[in-house]
């Protein structure tokens, strides 16, 4: 235990970039706007208290990026590549979900099935298509970008397909609240399962092997055969893990609004999740992972979301911010950029020291 | 015969597959569906229609074979059309106020967002190393994110010169049909077929003889190998990501000279329909294999699978995005199955 506190050090750890991301967006809006610190505690059109406010917003609109984050770590890390089909395959499982509560009917009174049975079908769902990505890579050998294309294709059809291109309509309050409010509990019920599946892969991680065999496959599949692991397991199991958390995912989009819309659902979510992955300092060529980096990662991108919405800009427009955004983190946590620094910071202090 | 089959490399095989199952799908649609499959004017419609998708596939291509990946192309199709319609137009209350001009400066407008885009990006994945995926990642986002700002609704352009350019009709001699009434209508292609086939052959002589070709597939097959040759491999880099944009602005012009809008939701996921079109054609995103010729059919594929589906009356939207991706999934087992007996 070093009891000195070194700036360095801290400086080199993973997790600084998107901490310090979160803190210049969090002082960026103290300064602006101290409002966007204002939590309150109203109730809502059914009489129960919630909070409200900007940041509670962060933490709920982030959730689903959060535990989309914590598979796609496990992908990144295991298979260096990226699964793109994600957004795709949370409406898959949404569609499977509701096709289930409804059981055929598109404006039932009350569920066909329990939902702890629709939500369990669902999460097969998402294992299956996350076996099916996992098949193409770790067996086939195809790149994992191009493996998921095919179901980021056809994933949306499938869906649709799935429900017979209806929109079904639950009008059963109860199912509402995986996506708003639980009665009785003030904090946003997707906040609250996205605490539940940290708490999970945080257990996982230190309980089992299975961090350590994902870093080994994804630095070398080679050494880490003959070292006897098994690589395509590795590589498979990180895919169905996604799909579980792509299972989650869509529980929590179908439940904000209880219905669904094939086109529309968790559109560019993939993009947002390997983004967070990005941000948070992962190499997205495989190897050495920081899930808390990640998991942070991804509610550095709601924050800023969130921010942008709040100085009114438009949704459709909201991309070419954040990319200016992305842009600049990770030029500038670049190596390159980082010796660079490094370097002139050393020439002006040679240049003191010698005036 | 059997030592031509073993002089084959995995990359003429995989070109061969490819042409070979374009060809049968389209005698078995003209079989089958016969009517419209038996007129040339549905293959020069496909054409039609897809001219940008070749251009910028055969872009996204040369960025396949050097070893990156371009997923900003899509964006910069859109941004290009709304900035060329915007300009053409002179729309009130857009970014550019009220501009008004000629279709050669539209043409300009192209290919400096184009060229723009492929310095940055360029730079940015060759010279700061940052991953090709993370910043054309944030190039999409950029591009879609600025068509959005330039203007907000989508709207046709009726500048009179463009009208003219856009239903300016190539005729191709001896392939016309009949029509119902019995009247000979001659088979056309648009000018944007002219620039995609244009843009075909110099990609597939540029990669074949000019050494800079050469030094894309080096750089991809192996970078290490291809600094140790003397090749400068962050050039080669750049250059390939100024190239893939350049064509994907051209591209644009295309696109927007086809549709003649420009609209925010122009051109999505063509990044991907590129991406796919390139491995259809046997392109390999781990770099280093690839072909024009086979882009070129990649497309043709993709696209003639489409209008099939379409024509079978399996119309509903579902089936094209299904029947693309078994296509896309049959290709990659095939191509992973070539490789591996290759390597075994």
């Amino acid at each position: 235990m070093k009891a000195k506190f070194n700036f360095k050090d801290l400086m080199r750890s993973q997790i600084f970039i998107p901490v310090v991301a979160l803190l210049l967006l969090l002082v960026f809006n103290l300064i602006m706007d101290p409002s966007f610190f204002k939590i309150t505690l109203g109730h809502n059109s059914a009489g129960d208290p919630v909070l409200s406010g900007y940041l509670i917003t962060i933490l709920d609109m982030g959730s689903e990026l959060a535990i989309l984050a914590i598979g796609m770590t496990l992908v990144t890390a295991a298979s260096g590549g990226q699964d793109i089909s994600v957004g795709a395959t949370v409406a898959i499982t949404g569609s499977v979900l509701l096709r289930i509560l409804c059981g055929g009917n598109s404006r039932p009174e009350e569920y066909a099935a329990p939902l702890i049975v629709a939500f369990l079908v669902s999460v097969i769902a998402g294992m299956l298509c996350g076996a099916f990505n996992g098949v193409l890579v770790s067996i086939f050998k195809i790149q994992p970008m191009i493996a998921t294309l095919i179901l980021y294709t056809a994933g949306r059809s499938i869906a649709a397909w799935v429900n017979n291109n209806e929109l079904p309509v639950i009008s059963e309050p109860s199912f509402g609240y995986f996506g708003g409010f639980i009665p009785g509990i003030c904090i946003p019920t997707p906040f609250i399962i996205a605490l539940v599946c940290i708490i999970i892969i945080a257990l996982v991680m230190k309980f089992t092997t299975l961090g350590l065999f994902t870093q080994a496959v994804g630095i070398n599949p080679n050494s880490s055969r003959l070292n006897g692991l098994n690589p395509v397991f590795v590589k498979f199991l990180s895919f169905v893990i996604l799909g579980v958390c792509v299972a989650v995912v869509g529980l929590i989009k179908v439940s904000r609004i209880s219905t669904i819309n094939y086109s529309v659902v968790a559109k560019d979510i993939e993009m947002d999740a390997i983004l967070a992955v990005a941000l948070g300092g992962n190499a997205l060529s495989g190897g050495k992972f920081n899930m808390a980096a990640s998991i942070v990662g991804a509610y550095v991108i709601q924050c800023l979301t969130t921010t942008l919405y709040k100085f009114q800009v438009q949704a459709d427009a909201l991309p070419a911010y954040k990319a200016v955004v992305v842009i600049v983190l990770v030029v500038s946590s670049a190596p390159t950029v980082k010796d660079w620094f490094a370097k002139t910071m050393k020439k002006v202090k040679a240049n003191k020291e010698v005036g | 015969m059997k030592n031509k089959m073993k002089n084959l490399t995995n990359a003429n095989l995989l070109l061969m597959i490819t042409i070979v199952v374009f060809f049968v799908m389209y005698i078995g649609a003209m079989v089958f569906l016969g009517e419209g499959f038996l007129k040339a004017q549905t293959f020069f419609n496909i054409l039609n229609a897809n001219a940008s998708l070749i251009i910028v596939a055969c872009g996204m291509s040369l960025v396949m074979i050097t070893g990156g990946i371009d997923i900003s192309v899509g964006g910069v199709v859109a941004l290009v059309s709304m900035c060329c319609a915007v300009y053409l137009d002179g729309v009130e209350g857009g970014l550019f106020g009220s501009l008004q001009g000629g279709v050669g400066g539209a043409v300009v407008i192209a290919i400096i967002i184009g060229l723009a885009y492929g310095v940055v990006q360029g730079l940015l994945v060759a010279y700061l190393e940052i991953q090709p995926f993370i910043v054309s990642l944030a190039g999409m986002f950029f591009a879609r994110g600025m068509t959005t700002i330039v203007n907000t609704e989508p709207f046709n352009v009726k500048n009179e010169a463009f009208q003219a350019a856009k239903s300016t009709r190539v005729i191709i001699p001896a392939m016309g049909s009949v029509n119902r009434k019995g009247i000979y209508v001659d088979a056309y292609v648009e000018i944007g077929v002219i620039i995609a086939l244009l843009v075909v052959v110099v990609m597939f002589c540029m990669l074949r003889w000019s050494k800079l070709g050469r030094a894309f597939y080096a750089v991809g097959g192996n970078a290490q190998s291809a600094l140790m040759l003397g090749i400068n491999v962050k050039k080669t880099r750049f250059l390939s990501h100024l190239l893939c944009s350049l064509l994907a602005g051209i591209g644009g012009f295309v696109y927007f000279l086809h549709v003649g809008s420009g609209s925010a939701s122009h051109a999505s996921g063509m990044e991907m329909n590129a991406i796919a079109s390139a491995i259809i054609g046997g392109t390999m995103l781990t770099g280093g294999v690839g072909n024009i010729i086979g882009t070129f059919f990649g497309v043709l594929s993709l696209t003639l699978i489409q209008n099939i589906v379409s024509s079978i009356g399996l119309d509903q939207a579902w089936w094209t995005g299904i029947t693309v991706a078994a296509m896309l999934c049959l290709f990659l087992v095939i191509q992973s199955v070539v490789v591996a007996r290759k390597k075994g």
